[in-house]
């Protein structure tokens, strides 16, 4: 009987399926985190990419929200890929998240366009030709900051972020590109407020600058206290503690600070400026580097769509490939493994009027890519 | 290693544990008074902080934003005893978890629906900003002793109010034996609203504090919450005085072993791996040293021993 | 009881009814999600046992599920990777069989009850609730921090593991499994219930002082049953690694331990078939809410706070009547 109803049904699909099928129309599923903690940054990779197609006809998009509960993830992209059968999945934050959704998603031969999460993992070993990064590989950014410290001749880091996998991955991205000695290395307790300690570590350490990587609330809570510490060392991080949802919350404690970013809202180019003034009028606050990546992510998937149908996944991951697109960071183009390469810009936090925002002060690393290129066998 | 990074350190987790005093007397006084477990306190926690933060942005006052962060938390406090937790004192333990569980998601979701889901800024005055020497080379954030001055305020504060006020002498008694006062007349409905905005308004209290030099965020207190179950369990049920040790001793514990085991672990493994190690141990700590009072005295250092709640 | 009884012959139907609508309506993911109200029904009926039948009310039931489940992620990473497992004192390799990997997991899922039961039994009342709470987190922080098997970031099998004549990754022939669970955990706890030991830790739950003076070691009883109890969770948590084809420390996290007691209280304590209805009216609501609002949590928190304040004996509670009246 089971079996007799399937076939029933996916004759029945089939018929369906022919009637309708339209080459040229893609179902996006997008799982994104909109509660609960960290939600801002869902909120924004959604509203850019929603400013992305809207308006296009033959993208339709399902949003769920995550919980920023890797389960709950994965049971989503089942029932987008076995219920609503999407076509392209996108939207996940968090690299934890990643490792679970995107597996599942290519393994069910479906694309992955990542707007934010890039793990070593999935850059590497773990590479697949259904998966791309419109973002970063998570090292990009600690990489650019390693450089920078060079190139200001910094010769003794203080470095600190979560113990965790993204955490380990920073320092190391960090280290990878800093020549420099270290004068001290600490690891952090996940979801830690408090840094009075570190900061003692850090007075006591003689070292010369600070790099640290301590995203969401972590990072407002230690600019707020290292502010206060009286220490007056350099700083220099990744642009997620420093990016516009987040640096209201900061206020003056992060003026000044040095942090590495593959976007900021003044990159000079046609596409950035349409963006940074479309997302400021349809949605009345300043765009963050989420909501830039979550744009791009929606502008390569139209490029592509203009280029193959997605019935054709051959020919629709070449269009995917050729990133036939005008970035809002300006140049950008996939290397083998499907993460980015791109220029790595410094930006220092400034106040425009009484908003705080950054601003770029010179590029990083330019035509950056990553280092697990090689590991990658596609 | 020297005495002087010690000696901050040891200042710092006294910081922390005064805050992790203002959490957990509140609850300890609440289940001691009322016999109520109250996973919800966290929430209170965060009221007062979004209270102060929005004072704080309207009047540009730090100050006002702590009068605010006691006067939310504590009319949140109230409203919410009236309507639910009243229905509470009289179920079991269980039911008293899983409603207070169920406040906490109502709570979280309902500020994060009228804040938004971005951490608000909030800062400390001007005029605690930076350090202070104490004795000859030790520099010591003004904030941080702020802190425990506040804290060591409220402590003798409580102390005084429990032992020489007749609110007091009514709280002891309800301590002690609650069907005899409602025998003796007193109001006790009004005396268990007014214990639980107190302990709300502690909790709020703390919460502006810390959203200070921390952030403002939906979800900030239930980190702290779960430390302040762990503080009065460790100091004894309905202790104050359990409350007040047990939060230095977690404070203290917390601060001292993650920093300091990892150093200690460089003796005998290679320094990244002793980093990692330490790091992971370091944040199980306090639990282990949860475990282990537990186990040697089942309720707690100061715990009525042979009083089962 | 009668009530009760007819409505828990309407439950089995609806077990069987519910994925049989997703093939008709080729809807797979209706028995995705119908594979998830089983798989924590089991996990709330390991639970209720302690919970429900005995009193113990334990918080940190999480810990079992999620060793349940890294157990699972472990053993089935080792083989895809084909490292051994350990070498000494005898090599073990991993396994991506379900027959390994259950009994593995049931095993040391006892083992931790055990060890767990044994340290937290010498309390009792709010300490108890809160040494179990402090057992889950240990593992939580531990989970998190230990990098070999992912960290935060869990540990992803790509596919489920397999079980002998069946394509587990077909949603159908999963639930069935599941469903088979199901039934056996619920089969032992009747036969528990209604065996000696089962009417001393339910009288446990009314006085345990007057249990004491029969001559009963009570210890020993309540830690058999939280031994069980932590088991049954445990292997939930095995299957719950199988259905997401991951798992991560969230399996630990605290709230986890909330939401197992949940269902628990939802759908009746110290009723059989409480936790998987209590499962299902959770996820049901977690599947509307979540469809109308992004703020779902709010009205799941209310609703929370509703049935505990007027519906105290839980859904199942609504239908038996002859309960309502004795209270």
């Amino acid at each position: 009987m089971i079996k007799f109803t399937t076939t029933l049904g996916t004759l029945l699909l089939m018929a369906a399926s022919s009637t309708f099928a339209d080459g040229h129309k893609v179902k996006v599923g997008m799982i994104t985190t909109l509660s609960g903690g960290g939600s801002g940054l869902g909120i924004d990779v959604r509203d850019g990419f929603m400013l992305a197609v809207k308006g296009n006809k033959n993208i339709s998009v399902i949003t769920k929200d995550d919980q920023r509960k890797p389960d709950i993830a994965v049971q989503l992209a089942d029932k987008m890929i076995q219920s609503d059968k999407v076509d392209v999945l996108t939207g996940i934050i968090w690299s934890n998240l990643a490792m679970a959704v995107v597996p599942a998603t290519v393994n069910q031969g479906k694309f992955y366009l990542s707007p934010n999460a890039g793990p070593s993992k999935l850059a590497g070993k773990g590479c697949h030709k259904n998966y791309f990064n419109v973002a970063w590989q998570n090292d990009n950014l600690h990489e650019a900051a390693g450089g920078y410290a060079n190139s200001v001749g910094f010769k003794n880091s203080f470095i600190l972020a979560p113990n965790y996998p993204a955490g380990k991955d920073a320092l190391t991205g960090y280290k990878r590109f800093f020549k420099g000695k270290l004068a001290g290395e600490i690891y952090t307790k996940l979801g830690q407020k408090d840094y009075a300690a570190e900061i003692a570590q850090i007075r006591a350490s003689g070292a010369d600058s600070i790099f640290f990587f301590l995203p969401g609330g972590m990072g407002i809570g230690f600019m707020k206290q290292f502010s206060q510490s009286g220490i007056k060392l350099p700083v220099v991080g990744p642009a997620f503690s420093f990016d516009q949802g987040i640096l209201k919350a900061v206020g003056d404690a992060a003026l000044g600070v040095k942090n590495t970013s593959q976007w900021s809202k003044d990159i000079d180019n046609a596409a950035n400026k349409e963006f940074v003034t479309n997302f400021k009028s349809e949605y009345g606050r300043l765009p963050s580097l989420y909501a830039s990546q979550g744009y791009d992510t929606g502008k390569l998937l139209i490029s592509a769509m203009s280029k193959a149908k997605i019935q054709d996944m051959d020919k629709f991951r070449d269009a995917l490939r050729s990133a036939d697109f005008s970035s809002t960071r300006g140049k950008f183009s996939f290397d083998t493994n499907h993460h980015p390469i791109q220029d790595i810009y410094v930006r220092e936090v400034i106040k425009e009027g009484k908003t705080l925002t950054n601003k770029i002060v010179s590029v990083g690393l330019k035509d950056h890519s990553n280092a697990y290129v090689s590991d990658c066998k596609m | 290693m020297t005495f002087i990074l010690f000696f901050e350190q040891l200042l710092n987790g006294i910081q922390f544990g005064t805050m992790l005093f203002l959490m957990s007397a509140g609850l300890t006084l609440i289940f001691g008074v009322m016999g109520l477990i109250n996973l919800a306190h966290g929430s209170f926690y965060m009221i007062g902080a979004f209270s102060a933060a929005l004072i704080a942005a309207l009047t540009d006052s730090f100050w006002l934003a702590l009068l605010a962060s006691l006067a939310g938390a504590a009319i949140a406090g109230v409203l919410i005893e009236i309507i639910i937790i009243r229905r509470l004192y009289r179920r079991d333990h269980l039911d008293q978890v899983l409603a207070t569980f169920a406040l906490i998601l109502l709570l979280s979701e309902g500020v994060r629906w009228c804040f938004g889901a971005f951490p608000l800024y909030l800062n400390i005055p001007n005029i605690l900003n930076g350090t202070v020497p104490i004795f000859d080379n030790i520099i010591y954030s003004k904030y941080r002793l702020f802190i425990i001055f506040m804290g060591f305020l409220i402590a003798l504060g409580l102390y005084f109010l429990i032992t020489k006020t007749s609110l007091g002498i009514r709280i002891r008694a309800g301590q002690n034996d609650r069907q005899m006062i409602s025998a003796l007349g007193v109001d006790i409905s009004k005396l268990y609203t007014i214990v639980f905005a107190i302990g709300a308004s502690l909790a709020g209290l703390a919460g502006a504090m810390i959203g200070a030099i921390q952030s403002v965020e939906v979800g900030m207190g239930e980190p702290i919450l779960i430390l302040a179950f762990v503080v009065i369990v460790i100091g004894g049920i309905g202790s104050i005085k359990g409350a007040l040790v047990g939060s230095i001793l977690v404070g203290v514990t917390d601060t001292i072993g993650r920093i300091f085991l990892p150093e200690l672990l460089k003796v005998f493994m290679e320094p990244s791996n002793a980093t990692s190690v330490g790091s992971s141990i370091g944040s199980m700590l306090i639990y282990i040293l949860m475990a282990l009072i537990l186990i040697i005295k089942p309720s707690g250092l100061f715990g009525k021993s042979k009083h089962d709640y | 009881m009668i009530i009760e009884k007819f409505f828990n012959k309407w439950i089995m139907v609806f077990l069987i009814l519910i994925p049989t609508c997703g093939v008709i309506f080729d809807e797979p993911y209706f028995i995705t999600l119908a594979t998830k109200v089983v798989i924590l029904g089991i996990a709330g009926i390991g639970l209720n046992l302690a919970l429900g039948y005995c009193g113990l009310i334990s918080l940190g039931h999480a810990a079992f599920f999620g060793i349940g489940g890294y157990i699972t992620g472990i053993l089935s990473f080792h083989a895809l990777n084909d490292e051994v497992l350990f070498s000494w004192p005898i090599a073990v390799s991993g396994s991506s069989e379900m027959l390994i990997i259950w009994p593995i997991a049931i095993l040391v899922s006892a083992l931790f009850s055990f060890i767990i039961g044994l340290l937290s039994l010498r309390t009792s009342g709010v300490y108890f609730i809160m040494i179990t709470l402090a057992f889950a987190q240990m593992l939580y922080f531990f989970s998190i921090s230990w990098p070999n098997y992912g960290g935060e970031d869990g540990l992803s099998i790509y596919m489920r593991n397999s079980f002998p004549m069946l394509n587990t990754m077909d949603p159908i022939s999963f639930y069935i499994i599941s469903l088979f669970w199901l039934l056996f955990s619920i089969f032992i706890s009747l036969r528990l219930i209604n065996s000696p030991f089962g009417m001393s830790f339910q009288a446990i739950k009314q006085n345990e002082e007057r249990v004491k003076s029969v001559g009963i070691e009570t210890f020993k009883v309540k830690l058999l049953v939280f031994v069980i109890s932590g088991t049954i969770t445990g292997l939930a948590g095995s299957l719950y690694t199988d259905l997401n084809r991951f798992v991560s420390p969230t399996v630990l996290d605290w709230h986890t331990s909330g939401e197992i007691m949940v269902f628990v209280i939802l759908g009746g304590m110290a009723r059989l078939y409480g936790p998987l209805v209590g499962a299902a009216f959770f996820i049901a609501l977690e599947q509307t809410l979540g469809s109308y609002t992004e703020n779902w949590q709010f009205w799941l928190g209310l609703i929370l706070i509703l049935v505990i304040l007027f519906a105290r004996s839980g859904i199942l509670g609504l239908f038996d009547k002859k309960l309502k009246y004795e209270k």
